[in-house]
This record gives structure tokens, C-alpha cells and sequence, in this order.
């Protein structure tokens, strides 16, 4: 086990390296510049300003420097919010973000799995049909639409803007949740249905056992491996925030501040934030891994 | 089955680990969005802009950074309400005969927010500050007037105290200028010549994201800044005008998107919004709290004038006079715009001030709806003695624009209208907003949308950039004539002469047409009606500090 992680955890920087260095170039290859407005810079200006972040050496020279000082774990500083430290930027908003993901996360796994094994012990009846086409909702309606519902059918009585109290979260966090909940349902169900037809079960019930054990605990055990694994990337992808929801509901969170760093070329910030929800991303999959192993024995880890 | 029950809640405990540790952050209460502008004027709660960028006097680059800082700093001159420039931080300026120097004592009760008084020496250290390459400010140009600015920006000089300000002691400063500059008193109105604390600023690049570090000259002090949420400012108690200020607090409430903005102005979380959805606009035009302020500013289009078809100034001129204009700020901008017959805007002033240079050069096409079918007629007839009767063999061309409101509906329509009248064929292409800076500075382009809004009411902010070869001319337009009659207007120190140059100059641009001129921009804004003693300035900047909500 040991050995195992030790390994995941070299794999993962190596990842997280690979991932920095393909955005860096990526980014770098993108046109347009920083430093872009309608009032052109002067040229003196312009060059006083790539000297001041090193804009103007070779690209490959400013990986080198980047590196450094990512070494050092200190990520730049941004050059939109001139001067001020990525690190402090992602400081202030992840944990906003994280927040309101994780709240989300809840909602979606408190609703998606028991209304799974709904859909699944109802196949075929009313109760199925109906948890299939507010899944099938979930799925194809994207964020945007699903806010824009919520706060003209619910905007006067619940607030829409900020994340001041408590109520404050209800709307956002419905937003987030509606997509993993839908996913986490269809997930279930036909890992529930797919667990339902083993064996074992059989045995159970042909032992008498009764039908509230059967579920609870022989099946539902093994129905959810699937969603654990779905939680692992999830987990990463929501707890650094939506653009979308963010956006909306006037959140200020981390996935705001790195879509708005990609429209306006803030090369520090992309790669911070950049590489931070890479690492994220590689650490929940580890996670999920050692996680997995510990639901269910039967997984080796090599 | 124990071991079960434990491996089934570590998988919750997953969700849970990842934010268990930023719950502890949760801010206490919430403060404030639900406060709003007390009937006793106590607390105003205001959007002008998301999050800014930067409020340091020398790396702002925007209105809503600049509304902030017209309240915590202060020039030796600030605007009134008439966008005038009167005495703030300087008691007294006197301009030498020759025009070139300034001699300004500052005034004895200018205090710093911390209490400390405001020394000449703060001004010296702030100018040589902005002009420093190593401060890289975007705004750099803006100095230029004062001697030695652009030669120390792109290095030429090195010394900074080579620039042309001086401390003669400690509330006297000789200030000397490159040449003669008519309008340089309301520069010092603008917040590139408002004076920083140098023990503040050196060596702390975060220093205005701190309200300790934060220390200026103006009417407010900001008390709290939470990161795209609120700017808060109170009343600097040091304030030389401080029994004039109104509000005890102003919130600057950080709002990005536009129905965001608009539900909060709705549910009198704020009281004045400063923008709202394009598609809104019919619905609140007719309503008490919709205000527009005419800006400083020109929407247009420019040709690349060095390849075909747009080298021929009749191809340029046929399709500026085929623009219904009255159409586009009637049926797309829906904002009560001024239709353009002129480049430099209806706000600019003439020599005498108290005329506009619009009202004195004129127009040089008629915007009056009557006459567009005459236009359409004029356009008809260039077109053909450029060799494309009726639009025959004219080339399928480009529009470039970048997609944003309302760029795309303006492209449209103009489409539209050359189509239609003229019989040639336009391509609409949008392109990403930093390609497209890229794109039309490059001149890749055949024809491009514009804007352009001047930070100081001087009809040379929009002549100037028509010079060749000026970073900002994108039509890569060139008139010896004009480069000409611009240098003369730029040295000259006679108002009178240098108006009458910029007019003739004017006449020149239009002639040529290397820009055809849509609208004049205007701002706007919804303010509450109960909402007195605000206003602002055709800059765009936002006065609150002696603004209350009445009954």
C-alpha cells in the first residue's frame, strides 16, 4: 500500500509538470497579448511593461523562470490586478468556491443515490419513468438555463446575488447540483440494476433475508463503486468553481477569476490557477483510488 | 461489517475533507448587502464596475477605477460639475508669461488621511513615479506635457529629476511643461497627477489592497476593500472640505455581470447602477431613474486605407454617407445618442469654452433622417466615379468587430445598409477582443469598429491619434497636410490659433475619411430618484461625496 502511494504521488507531479508545461506553450501560442486596450500603449510604454513581468524574453526562458520560482511555490504576481500575488487571489476565492462545490457535491449525492435506487427497485413503473426524465433534464440542460429558471421563478423569495447568509447558497448550489445529481441517478440505477441480477443476491434472497438488508447492505455497497469513482473528478471540477453559476450569481469565486484570466491573456493567473486545478484534479483521483481499495477489498492496487 | 461501515463513511468523508477546512473562513454575518442608502444619507450603496483592476493613481486604466480615486486622492486642481478645473490641493497656480512654467503653492490645510500634511516633495516623488519605466504605467502618456516625460518613459533619460517638476520648499512647486499646453490645469485634474505617499508605496507593490497602506489626499478614505465584493470608504477626517462631505460610508458594491446588476438596483440594494442589459433598456428609458451623461467618446468604424478597395477616399466617403445613422442609435444603441456628422464628439469644447467645437466646425454630412436619402444619392454617385456603378464589380469585403453588445447588432445593420443602398456585399467576421486589438492594429483587417473615449476635453485627444504613424492610427492613414497642421496645433500656445488649426485639420480627416464617425457615446446609468447631489463628468468618473438619499 505504501509503495503503491508513493508511486501515485510521483506519477501525479510528473502529470501536474506535463500539464503546466503543455498550458504554458498552449498559452503562449494563443494570439493576443496582455497588455491589449483600445488606447494603444506606447511603444515605450509597452516595452517598459514586458520588461517589468519578462515578457520579452524567449518563451522558453520565461518557463525557465517560471519553474524557479513555482519551485519555491510561489506562482507570480497578476498582470491585469497589477502586482497583485496569484497566491493571494487563489486564497481568497477557492475557498468560496469550495464552499458552495461542496455543498453542492452534498445535494447531489443526498438526492442522486437514493433516487437511483428508486428508479432502479421501480423499474419500469411510474416512479422510474419520471426520475428518468428529471435525470434526462439534468443532463441536457446546461447551467446557464437552469439558473436563469431558478431566479425568475424563485428570485423574490430567495436572494440571487452574493453568498452573504446561508439562504444566499440555496439557488447556486441547486444550480451546481443539478447536473452530478442527475448523473449520480442514472449512475446508480444501473449499477443498482446491474448488482440486483448477481448472485449473490439471489442468495440472500433465497435465504430470506429481508428485502430492506438485501438493499441496504449487500447492494448498495457494491452499486457504489461507480459513483465514488465519478466523485473523484467531480470533486476537483466543482470545488474550483463554475464560470457559468459564478458569473450569475455574482459569486466571487475561483472558476470566475480563471475564465476572465484566459479572455484577457493574464498569463500568470492562467498557469496558476491552471495548475492548481490540475494538481486538485490528480490528488481527488489518487483519493478516489486508495478510497475505492478501502470500499471494496476485492481491488488490487498496483 | 464494522470495517464496511468505516469504508463507506471515509468515501463521505472525501466530500466532506475537501471543504471542511475553508468552512472556518465563513465571514461573520455577512455584512451589508441588504444595507442600502438611508433616508439620512448615512450609507450609500453604489455599483460603477466589478472588481478593479488597480486603484494606484498610476496603473488605473479605467472609469470605475477612477471614480474610486476622484474620492480618495486629489489633484492640485479638481473638476466641478461642469467639468471645469478649480483649486483643489493647490491654493494658487500661476502660469509664467511665456506659458511654459507653473509656479503652485499648495494649500496649508492639504492633509494626508493619516494627518499628515501634504508636501510638494508627494508630488514631486509621484509625477517621477508615473513617468518611470519601471513603474510601467499604461498611462504614462498622459504626463507627456510636462518636460522630459517622454524621453524619461522610454529611457532616454534616466534621471528622473531631469522631469519637469520641482519642490522650491515645502508647499511650493515649479512645474515646467515640453510646450505649451492650454488644457493642462484640467490634466492635474485627472488622477495620473494626484500625488501618492512615498513611504507607502516604495517597495510594496499591494499597497492600495490594504486600507492601512492605502493613505491619500481625498475627500474619503477606503476602510475596507473584500475582494469582488465591496470597496468601503468613509469620510478622511483630515479633509480640508470635510464639513462638506455628505455620506458617512460609500459602498462601492463589485458587481461584473449586467443582470446581476440590474436585480440588485431593483431590490434597492444599490442606488445607482452603472450598467444594466442591452435588452433592458426599452424597459427602463421612459422611468425616472434611467440617466445618460453625453461622454467624451466616438463610436466608429475605420478603413484600411492603404489597401483596395479603401485606398480611394470616394470608396470611404460613399459608404459613410450610406449609414443611416439616426437608425442606429434609434434602433441598436436605443440610448439617446447624438448620430455623428463630425469626428471630434459634441461634448469637446471650442476655444471659448463656453462653445463647443462641434457647434463651431459644423457638420460635415447632414444626420437629419430627411436628408438620407440625399446621402444615399451623393454615395451613389462616388461610388460610380470610383468605377463601381450601382456596387458592380466591387470586391465582397470584411467587417471586423469583436463580439460584444453592441458591436454585432451595429455590424448588422451596416451590413444592411450597404447592401441595400450601395449593392456591395460585407462579411461580418468577429474575432476574440485581444486578436482583435492585434488584428486591426495590424491593419489585417478591411474594415473595423472603433471606439475612442478622451480623458481630457481637448479636441487634440482625437486629432492626434490621425497622425502617420501613430500607435493608434489603425487606418494607417497618412496626410503630410494633416501631420502638419496637428504639430503646429500641438506647439502652438495661442488658443485662438491653435482651435482654428484643429478645425482645419478636422476638415482634412473628414475629407479623406479614413474613419467614418456613427455616434457620439454617451453613459448610462440608473440612479435612484431620491438619490441628490450626485453628478459626473463627461469623463465618465462618478461624484458621491456630496450625494444623500431624501424622502
Amino acid at each position: 500500500m505504501t509503495k503503491y502511494v508513493i508511486k501515485r504521488v510521483l506519477s501525479a507531479i510528473l502529470t501536474v509538470f506535463l500539464i503546466s508545461t503543455i498550458t504554458f506553450f498552449l498559452m503562449n501560442l494563443v494570439p493576443g497579448g496582455p497588455f491589449r486596450a483600445e488606447k494603444a500603449p506606447s511603444p515605450a510604454v509597452e516595452a517598459a511593461l514586458n520588461e517589468k513581468y519578462g515578457l520579452d524574453q524567449p518563451v522558453i526562458v520565461q518557463y525557465g523562470n517560471y519553474l524557479s520560482k513555482l519551485a519555491q511555490g510561489d506562482l507570480g504576481v497578476s498582470l491585469k490586478q497589477r502586482g497583485r500575488p496569484i497566491n493571494d487571489i487563489i486564497a481568497d476565492t477557492f475557498p468560496v468556491s469550495a464552499r458552495l462545490g461542496g455543498l453542492s457535491i452534498l445535494l447531489a449525492v443526498a438526492l442522486g443515490i437514493p433516487m437511483g435506487c428508486i428508479a432502479a427497485l421501480k423499474r419500469g413503473k411510474a416512479a422510474d419513468s419520471v426520475l428518468m426524465v428529471v435525470s434526462t433534464l439534468g443532463i441536457a440542460v446546461p447551467g446557464f438555463v437552469v439558473a436563469t429558471f431558478l431566479i425568475s421563478g424563485l428570485g423574490g423569495v430567495l436572494p440571487t446575488m452574493g453568498l452573504s447568509t446561508p439562504a444566499h447558497y440555496i439557488l447556486p448550489a441547486f444550480t451546481l447540483a443539478f447536473y452530478p445529481m442527475a448523473y449520480i441517478t442514472r449512475l446508480m440505477r444501473s449499477s443498482m440494476l446491474d448488482v440486483l441480477s448477481q448472485d449473490y443476491i439471489r442468495t440472500a434472497r433465497a435465504k430470506g433475508v429481508k428485502r430492506f438488508f438485501i438493499l441496504f447492505k449487500h447492494a448498495l455497497r457494491n452499486a457504489v463503486a461507480p459513483v465514488i469513482t465519478y466523485l473523484g473528478p467531480l470533486l476537483a471540477y466543482t470545488l474550483t468553481g463554475s464560470f457559468v453559476v459564478e458569473k450569475i450569481f455574482n459569486i466571487p469565486g475561483l472558476g470566475r477569476e480563471f475564465i476572465k484570466a484566459i479572455n484577457v491573456r493574464d498569463y500568470p493567473m492562467i498557469m496558476g490557477v491552471g495548475i492548481f486545478l490540475a494538481a486538485l484534479l490528480v490528488l481527488m483521483n489518487m483519493l478516489v483510488d486508495i478510497g475505492y481499495k478501502l470500499v471494496d477489498p476485492r481491488i488490487k492496487l498496483k | 461489517m464494522r470495517k464496511k461501515l468505516i469504508a463507506l463513511l471515509l468515501a463521505a468523508a472525501l466530500c466532506a475533507l475537501a471543504f471542511a477546512g475553508c468552512a472556518q473562513n465563513k465571514q461573520p454575518g455577512g455584512e451589508g448587502s441588504n444595507q442600502q442608502g438611508s433616508a439620512s444619507g448615512q450609507i450609500l450603496s453604489v455599483n460603477v464596475g466589478p472588481e478593479p483592476n488597480s486603484i494606484d493613481p498610476a496603473l488605473n486604466t479605467a472609469v470605475d477605477g477612477g471614480t474610486m480615486l476622484v474620492h480618495t486622492f486629489e489633484g492640485l486642481t479638481k473638476l466641478d460639475k461642469e467639468g471645469k478645473p478649480q483649486l483643489a490641493q493647490a491654493e494658487k497656480i500661476t502660469l509664467s508669461d511665456d506659458k511654459l512654467s507653473y509656479t503652485v503653492t499648495l494649500r496649508s490645510d492639504a492633509k494626508w488621511s493619516d494627518g499628515q500634511p501634504v508636501k510638494a516633495e508627494d508630488f514631486v516623488y509621484s509625477w517621477q513615479r508615473i513617468v518611470n519605466p519601471d513603474t510601467a504605467a499604461e498611462y504614462a502618456y498622459m504626463m507627456e506635457p510636462v518636460k522630459n516625460a517622454a524621453a524619461i518613459t522610454s529611457g532616454d533619460i534616466t534621471d528622473l529629476t531631469q522631469l519637469g517638476i520641482r519642490a522650491i520648499d515645502e508647499r511650493t512647486l515649479e512645474i515646467t511643461l515640453e510646450s505649451v499646453c492650454t488644457y493642462f490645469e484640467e490634466l492635474l485634474a485627472f488622477p495620473v497627477y494626484y500625488p501618492v505617499r512615498k513611504d507607502m508605496v516604495e517597495g510594496n507593490d499591494n499597497w492600495t489592497r490594504d486600507p492601512s497602506t492605502y493613505v491619500g489626499n481625498g475627500p474619503y478614505k477606503m476602510v475596507e476593500w473584500k475582494h469582488n465584493e465591496a470597496i468601503v470608504m468613509e469620510k478622511n477626517q483630515h479633509y480640508y472640505g470635510l464639513s462638506e462631505l455628505v455620506p458617512q460610508q460609500i459602498r462601492f458594491v463589485l458587481l461584473e455581470d449586467d443582470n446581476a446588476i440590474l436585480t440588485a438596483y431593483e431590490n434597492g440594494d444599490i442606488v445607482l447602477a452603472d450598467s444594466m442589459p442591452n435588452a433592458e433598456i426599452g424597459a427602463w428609458k421612459e422611468k425616472e431613474d434611467f440617466q445618460t451623461t453625453r461622454q467624451l467618446g466616438t463610436y466608429f468604424i475605420i478603413f484600411q486605407t492603404e489597401k483596395e478597395p479603401f485606398n480611394d477616399p470616394r470608396v470611404r466617403k460613399a459608404l459613410s454617407l450610406a449609414i443611416d445613422r439616426n437608425y442606429l442609435v434609434d434602433r441598436i444603441t436605443k440610448v439617446g445618442e447624438n448620430p455623428a456628422d463630425g469626428f471630434v464628439p459634441d461634448t469637446v469644447f471650442d476655444a471659448d469654452t463656453s462653445k463647443k467645437f462641434r457647434e463651431e466646425g459644423g457638420g460635415y454630412w447632414s444626420v437629419k433622417e430627411t436628408d438620407y436619402e440625399s446621402n444615399v444619392a451623393e454615395a451613389k454617385k462616388l461610388l460610380a466615379e470610383a468605377g463601381f456603378p450601382n456596387g458592380e464589380g466591387f470586391p465582397v469585403v470584411e467587417y471586423m468587430y469583436n463580439p460584444a453588445t453592441p458591436h454585432l447588432e451595429v455590424a448588422e445593420s451596416l451590413i444592411d445598409m450597404w447592401k441595400s443602398q450601395l449593392g456591395i456585399t460585407v462579411k461580418a467576421a468577429s474575432q476574440d477582443w485581444n486578436v482583435f486589438i492585434d488584428t486591426r492594429k495590424n491593419g489585417d483587417y478591411q474594415i473595423a469598429r472603433h471606439g475612442w473615449i478622451a480623458d481630457y476635453n481637448d479636441p487634440i485627444s482625437f486629432l492626434d491619434m490621425w497622425m502617420s504613424g501613430s500607435g493608434n492610427n489603425n487606418a494607417m492613414w497618412s496626410n503630410q497636410k494633416y501631420d502638419e497642421l496637428i504639430k503646429k496645433a500641438q506647439q502652438s500656445g495661442d488658443r485662438e490659433e491653435r482651435f482654428r488649426l484643429m478645425h482645419e485639420a478636422e476638415d482634412i480627416l473628414m475629407e479623406e475619411m479614413p474613419v467614418a464617425p456613427l455616434y457620439y457615446v454617451q453613459d448610462l446609468y440608473l440612479k435612484n430618484p431620491k438619490l441628490q447631489g450626485f453628478y459626473d463628468s463627461p469623463l465618465g468618473f462618478k461624484y458621491f461625496m456630496y450625494a444623500s438619499m431624501t424622502d
